[in-house]
């Protein structure tokens, strides 16, 4: 994809405003954005974020493309949405956030390790595979992100949750082989290829 | 009370030996109390939740949605769509607002959604749980059907953020909701209409990738639930419940704290108010036992 990324970075030059206005989720309302500071005061994670939402908007009306692209501030993003309810402009703050994670790591500009990048990358692989969350293997993956003996730690560290889990009938060893899952999931993945060339191919139009 | 029928979308969560099945026990036996029909989206799929936008652009998460919106209009037409997961109902409404704001995106949905064979008029009502028992039902019919009032409990009503933003129930504050405090009320425990962290987040799906952050978050909703006298707290949301149930042991680890909360849904209260015993009620599903509802369903 950073085929892509040099297509666009030729494209847009110094507009990297209009960059999000056209390709990142909800971007055309980034310059309604009056930098009164209410969301990045909103944010549960607040502390870590580099740069909370209002600079964010900010940095993009600033041009300053590697550092927001680059950034893991939105991957800090809870989706708690107490920054849309009270936005004074109604920006969709929340979905522009989850809209610059897409676009950054579509672009291949997202940071490599950053753990909530991961575990969105295993969900959505987790459920493409038959259309349901396997919880369990969602979190064997998890834990085994980081290669197998990280992975062994991880599992041990949760070994007593998992075992109260699992007496409580709330986790599932049958999950491991097979489990949970829709009847069509051809279809589902039919559906979803067909809507990622929409997208894909409207992209490459801007490009 | 004539029966009401609703097409439900009980989400991967709540299914059978997932993190919440106890949820949809308890939201079975709710709705036989109440004279309410659940009928189930055939093959209904993941929504993604808030979580997909790694990997899934908008329109192949929107499109998830558009399948089981088009899943309930052939096979549970007419009927309203109700999500007992917060996370669940806001994908799918949030899609369904998007389809109608944008024309062209809709119509794109559509295209995706003719390759499973399906198309979606997009009419449907997008319902929480929360909203038919209080818009459908009401306080007073919920008070009416109790045969065991839930005395002597005190409950920390916690909302969360998904069921209570951005779209909530309507007439109830976005910062400030009363609605499962006046539910509480109804069962004849005793809310905690000033728990101050009613709908704090906790953290959500990164309570998987950002353990520490998220179990700081945690530690303050319980701790709250203590300095205000709390003998559990009760929530809609699964993932409200799960993250601030199962985590405590390892909070305890970590912050030196003694917390054994439990932490219930609001379908539980109503089953054991409702005479139904603890295992109908799916109050085995406790990982933290809920002693005090467990004493009243088996007096
Ligand atoms: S709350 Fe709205 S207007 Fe204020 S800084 Fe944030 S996005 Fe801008
Ligand atoms: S939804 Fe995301 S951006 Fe908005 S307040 Fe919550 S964490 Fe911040
Ligand atoms: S919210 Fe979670 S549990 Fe519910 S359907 Fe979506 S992904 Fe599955
Ligand atoms: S409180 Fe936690 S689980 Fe509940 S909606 Fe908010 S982030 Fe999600």
């Amino acid at each position: 994809m950073s085929d892509m990324n040099t297509a666009m970075v030729e494209k847009y030059r110094n507009d990297f405003l209009k960059e999000v206005e056209a390709n990142v989720e909800e971007g055309q309302w980034v310059k309604m954005c009056m930098q009164c500071g209410v969301c990045s005061g909103s944010c549960p994670l607040g502390n870590a974020w580099a740069h909370p939402p209002q600079e964010i908007f900010m940095m993009i009306r600033a041009g300053k493309r590697d550092e927001v692209l680059k950034s893991d501030s939105m991957w800090m993003c809870t989706s708690c949405y107490n920054c849309i309810v009270r936005c004074p402009r109604e920006l969709p703050i929340t979905h522009i956030m989850h809209g610059l994670a897409t676009y950054s790591k579509r672009l291949g500009l997202a940071p490599k390790t950053q753990p909530t990048s991961q575990f969105s990358e295993i969900f959505w692989n987790n459920m493409m595979k038959r259309g349901r969350v396997n919880e369990l293997k969602l979190g064997l993956s998890l834990y085994f992100k980081d290669g197998f003996g990280q992975g062994i730690k991880n599992a041990l560290a949760n070994q007593k949750l998992g075992m109260s889990m699992m007496k409580a009938k709330r986790m599932s060893p049958a999950e491991f082989f097979g489990g949970h899952g829709i009847k069509d999931a051809s279809g589902l993945q039919k559906m979803i290829k067909k809507a990622e060339e929409i997208e894909l191919a409207k992209l490459k139009a801007n490009t | 009370m004539a029966k009401r029928e609703y097409s439900y979308y009980p989400g991967c969560s709540s299914q059978d030996g997932a993190s919440s099945s106890n949820l949809k026990r308890s939201i079975d036996t709710m709705c036989e109390v109440l004279d309410v029909k659940l009928n189930e989206i055939p093959d209904w799929n993941c929504c993604s939740a808030s979580i997909g936008y790694g990997s899934g652009g908008v329109l192949p998460r929107m499109a998830l949605s558009a399948r089981n919106i088009a899943l309930s209009e052939q096979h549970n037409a007419g009927q309203d769509i109700v999500a007992t997961c917060a996370a669940c109902w806001l994908a799918t409404k949030e899609a369904a607002e998007r389809f109608k704001e944008d024309e062209n995106f809709f119509q794109e949905a559509n295209t995706a959604l003719a390759e499973a064979n399906l198309k979606m008029t997009n009419q449907t009502p997008i319902r929480h749980m929360c909203e038919v028992l209080i818009e459908d039902i009401g306080y007073e019919a919920l008070s009416e059907g109790v045969k065991k009032p839930l005395e002597g409990i005190k409950i920390a009503g916690y909302v969360g953020c998904q069921t209570n933003r951005p779209f909530g129930i309507a007439g109830e504050s976005f910062e400030n909701p009363m609605y499962l405090d006046k539910m509480v009320d109804s069962l004849g425990a005793e809310a905690i209409p000033t728990y101050e962290k009613k709908v704090q987040c906790c953290g959500g799906a990164l309570a998987f990738s950002e353990p520490e952050r998220s179990q700081e978050m945690i530690k303050g909703i319980i701790e709250a639930a203590y300095d205000n006298g709390a003998d559990m707290i009760a929530t809609p949301c699964p993932l409200c419940q799960a993250n601030v149930e199962i985590y405590q042991d390892q909070i305890n680890e970590r912050f030196g704290t003694k917390f054994e909360m439990p932490v219930v849904y609001y379908s539980q209260l109503i089953d054991v108010a409702y005479g139904r015993s603890a295992e109908d009620a799916a109050l085995d599903g406790q990982i933290i036992k809920a002693k005090k509802l467990d004493d009243i369903a088996a007096k």
